[in-house]
């Protein structure tokens, strides 16, 4: 069995309820941060503890709190992104719905840790049930002196709001996020200056997901030293995966970083593996707008290792090979779906998603989602395959945000490592109306020239 | 003697320049002017947080800064990435950066009608100037274009969405130069729109109608001008008026034909940007030469198609009808738009895909 730190007690009856979460050992950790700890030995034991953000981009988190600029007289922010909107990934509502006084736990030591005094939630507007939850969660911490003025008599005032979205995917980028808190269209900002110098009202603002806050808890808990053993080399800790698809048992785990994708896919554990006896075609790893990789790649890296659920196994070869941990939406195709659907309907998402800001990303991701569309169709040309590589080429990095990236990724993973499926696509359109391509070679053992 | 402001050291295209710290890469190349200056759609030096957003003026640092000189790992937007010391710049000179400048400028021409000929800012578009320097001749895009029905905001403007590149800069000077905004961003991505909430009027201000003056496409165009004559028929004229609003510096230029005054704009640098923002009452309500102090004529750039017709003076014929026609008004036999099969003001041409042909007109009963 993985050793569990978020969701070990999760099946708690009532863990939602402040008593009951007390009294399972709930804001002990708090209680140890405030009260036996200053500020930056907190920070330093997240140093230790190697966190790294679990939102996307993996950053190490006490080296982001390092950053954050303390100009003397200037109130600083906490905001924690609950703006989960990438497709595939459902870990933080899971979080937020059944253990919300972990986060406000984990806010709670955060914003001692940071010095700040208001902290926000900002949660995507579709998530309608959930807010009800934490304001339910955040009144009791009130009621029983975990927030407010002068907590448990240790001097530390914090509230906590909890602030709808809107429904938009890209008020999960953080700049765009303080934009929209501010009450301002959800537009991201050009960096630099980066959140922690002006963020929130032009203050030093930290953003961070749900579960990376959450994962403060159990580092306190158990100490940054400790928390380091658990997973492996830089990929410490546990990582909240919620896997769907083509899978016998979908749903959010929280994995120890030390296991094998294959591991996590077939395990009776985990998965379970895939039902009707179908077989394994291709996996996004990590939250919809990550690399896309056939069987092949996604079992054993292109050096014939096994790879591992890990930051850096799963980053193992770059974008030509490999992939990335992302969020952890990690989404599973068997052989009955097509490469050529599923990235169009990422386009479709993405071209739907976008900001309209900065003209790579709104003019490309629609011109992407209507070649694709064609493809999709039987109306497709040899020629719109290279034009889809050339438009993703021209949208990758050229943007003010991520969401560009975001979007040319999956395409041109998708082209890197399926273009027979594509150009059978071009090339049978009549048929490829009718049937699937099917799961071809993409399971065939390495070594497999990529195409590309 | 005072202690003298350390310069910041940059190179761009290997051409050193020294500048104020804070100074952006821009800027920095509008200081050594010619081929280095990147191109700019969006960024308006005299509105603050303007830029950044439409990607043309991407560039690549090459060596970060002195103490640093490791190169940033993407291109950056020159407009809003400010200089360090020991900065290495490449723009014209980086093959990477013109490739990325040549899809940047086929993104902004995807959605933006190729209707030149009928728009009434051919001849001083930065957009037209950006395509003819950056863009390729063909598209690669075979699918519908996004089209908008025509606005009238006020009365005095016209917004035709279609043509809008979505540069946010009329955004930003209603903002900073009105003192009530009613226009904004409506929708996002690419069916975003530059709309006014509930089709309020947008006259309510004296400054409002520099958004014209700022818009680099003719997605805004003046309601007292448009289509009155082209661009380069007309003679542009610097002009003086002393003007009661105090905002208002009454420097203008007069585009005039003759002794007829068809519009009036700021003055312009030659990156298209105003020198000095001007009121609605000098724009739109001083059409006579008498309301105007002439100083000269405005200097245009060779190369612009403005400077190409030397159309000096005018000479209107004598009106010779009366004496032809022995004093006898003309009659009007027929009107060609109802026999002519083609171009019906009723049909725009800007939502019609490629060239028009006899059958995007409808039939005239009868008539064949």
């Amino acid at each position: 069995m993985g050793r569990k730190l978020l969701l070990d007690k999760a099946h708690i009856e009532g863990i939602r309820y402040y008593d009951v979460y007390r009294k399972n050992g709930g804001y002990a950790a708090a209680e140890k941060a405030l009260k036996s700890m200053s500020a930056d030995q907190v920070i330093e034991e997240v140093k230790k503890s190697g966190l790294r953000g679990r939102g996307g981009a993996g950053f190490p988190t006490g080296l982001k709190w390092s950053f954050l600029a303390k100009p003397e007289g200037v109130p600083r922010y906490l905001v924690c992104n609950a703006d989960e909107s990438e497709p595939g990934t459902f870990k933080d509502r899971y979080l937020m719905e059944f253990l919300p006084h972990l986060l406000i736990e984990g806010l709670l030591i955060s914003s001692f840790a940071l010095g700040a005094n208001r902290t926000y939630i900002y949660i995507r507007g579709e998530y309608a049930w959930i807010p009800d939850i934490l304001e339910e969660a955040i009144a009791d911490a009130h009621k029983n002196g975990w927030l407010g003025k002068n907590i448990q008599g240790t001097g530390f005032d914090l509230d906590i709001y909890v602030q709808r979205g809107a429904g938009a995917y890209i008020c999960g980028e953080e700049t765009a996020l303080i934009e929209s808190l501010e009450g301002k269209r959800g537009n991201p900002r050009i960096k630099p200056p980066f959140p922690a110098v002006k963020g929130l009202w032009q203050c030093p603002t930290v953003v961070n997901n749900v579960e990376t806050l959450a994962a403060v808890v159990p580092i306190i808990n158990i100490g940054g030293d400790e928390y380091s053993k658990y997973g492996t080399g830089k990929s410490t800790g546990t990582k909240l995966i919620s896997a769907c698809g083509n899978l016998n048992k979908p749903g959010v785990y929280e994995i120890d970083m030390n296991i094998s994708v294959e591991e996590f896919i077939y395990s009776d554990e985990y998965c379970g593996g895939i039902p009707n006896g179908k077989r394994l075609k291709a996996c996004i790893p990590g939250g919809s707008s990550v690399p896309i990789l056939p069987a092949n790649l996604l079992l054993t890296t292109a050096k014939g290792e096994p790879r591992m659920m890990t930051y850096e196994s799963l980053n193992d070869g770059g974008f030509a090979t490999g992939s990335m941990m992302g969020s952890g939406g990690f989404i599973v195709l068997d052989e009955d779906q097509c490469v050529v659907r599923h990235t169009m309907s990422l386009a479709r998402f993405y071209h739907h998603e976008s900001c309209g800001q900065c003209s790579p990303c709104r003019e490309g991701t629609g011109w992407m989602k209507k070649v694709l569309l064609n493809i999709e169709n039987g109306k497709g040309k040899m020629s719109d395959i290279d034009l889809l590589w050339d438009i993703q080429r021209k949208i990758e990095g050229n943007t003010i945000c991520p969401l560009g990236d975001a979007a040319a990724w999956p395409v041109a993973a998708a082209i890197r490592h399926f273009r027979d499926e594509f150009e059978w696509h071009v090339a049978n359109p009549d048929e490829a109306l009718k049937r699937n391509f099917g799961l071809a070679h993409y399971a065939d053992p390495l070594p497999v020239v990529a195409a590309v | 003697m005072a202690e003298e402001k350390k310069l910041f050291k940059v190179k761009i295209d290997n051409i050193p320049v020294e500048v104020e710290p804070g100074t952006t890469i821009l800027n920095a190349a509008r200081m050594i002017g010619g081929d280095v200056v990147p191109p700019a759609m969006c960024y308006y030096s005299k509105l603050q947080g303007s830029g950044g957003k439409c990607r043309t003026c991407l560039v690549k640092v090459s060596k970060g800064s002195e103490a640093d000189p490791r190169p940033m790992p993407k291109l950056v937007a020159s407009c809003r990435t400010t200089v360090m010391d020991g900065m290495e710049v490449a723009n014209i000179t980086s093959p990477e950066v013109l490739d990325a400048r040549k899809g940047v400028v086929e993104f902004l021409l995807l959605n933006h009608p190729l209707d030149c000929p009928v728009c009434d800012q051919a001849g001083e578009c930065d957009l037209q100037d950006l395509s003819y320097e950056h863009g390729v001749s063909g598209t690669r895009f075979e699918f519908k274009r996004r089209t908008f029905e025509k606005e009238d905001i006020g009365e005095h403007i016209k917004l035709h969405m279609t043509r809008c590149i979505l540069c946010y800069r009329c955004v930003f000077t209603a903002d900073q130069l009105t003192n009530n905004r009613q226009h904004g961003i409506l929708g996002r991505g690419d069916h975003s729109e530059i709309s006014t909430y509930i089709k309020a009027s947008l006259d309510q201000t004296n400054f409002i109608g520099n958004v014209i003056d700022v818009c680099p496409v003719g997605a805004l165009t003046d309601r007292t001008a448009r289509f009155k004559n082209r661009v380069w028929f007309l003679k542009p004229v610097d002009a003086l008026r002393e003007c009661h609003d105090p905002n208002c510096c009454g420097k203008t230029v007069l585009w005039m034909r003759g002794d007829e005054i068809f519009r009036v704009t700021a003055r312009k640098d030659k990156y298209g940007e105003v020198e000095a923002f001007i009121c609605d009452t000098c724009r739109f309500e001083k059409k006579e030469p008498q309301d105007w102090v002439i100083e000269g004529p405005r200097k245009v750039a060779r190369y612009s198609v403005i400077s190409q017709g030397h159309y000096v003076g005018v000479h209107k014929p004598h009106e010779t009808v009366a004496k032809v026609m022995d004093g006898r008004q003309p009659k009007l036999l027929m009107n060609i738009h109802t026999v002519s099969e083609v171009n019906q003001p009723t049909v725009d041409l800007s939502k019609i895909e490629g060239p028009a042909h006899s059958n995007d007109f409808p039939k005239h009963n009868g008539v064949q």
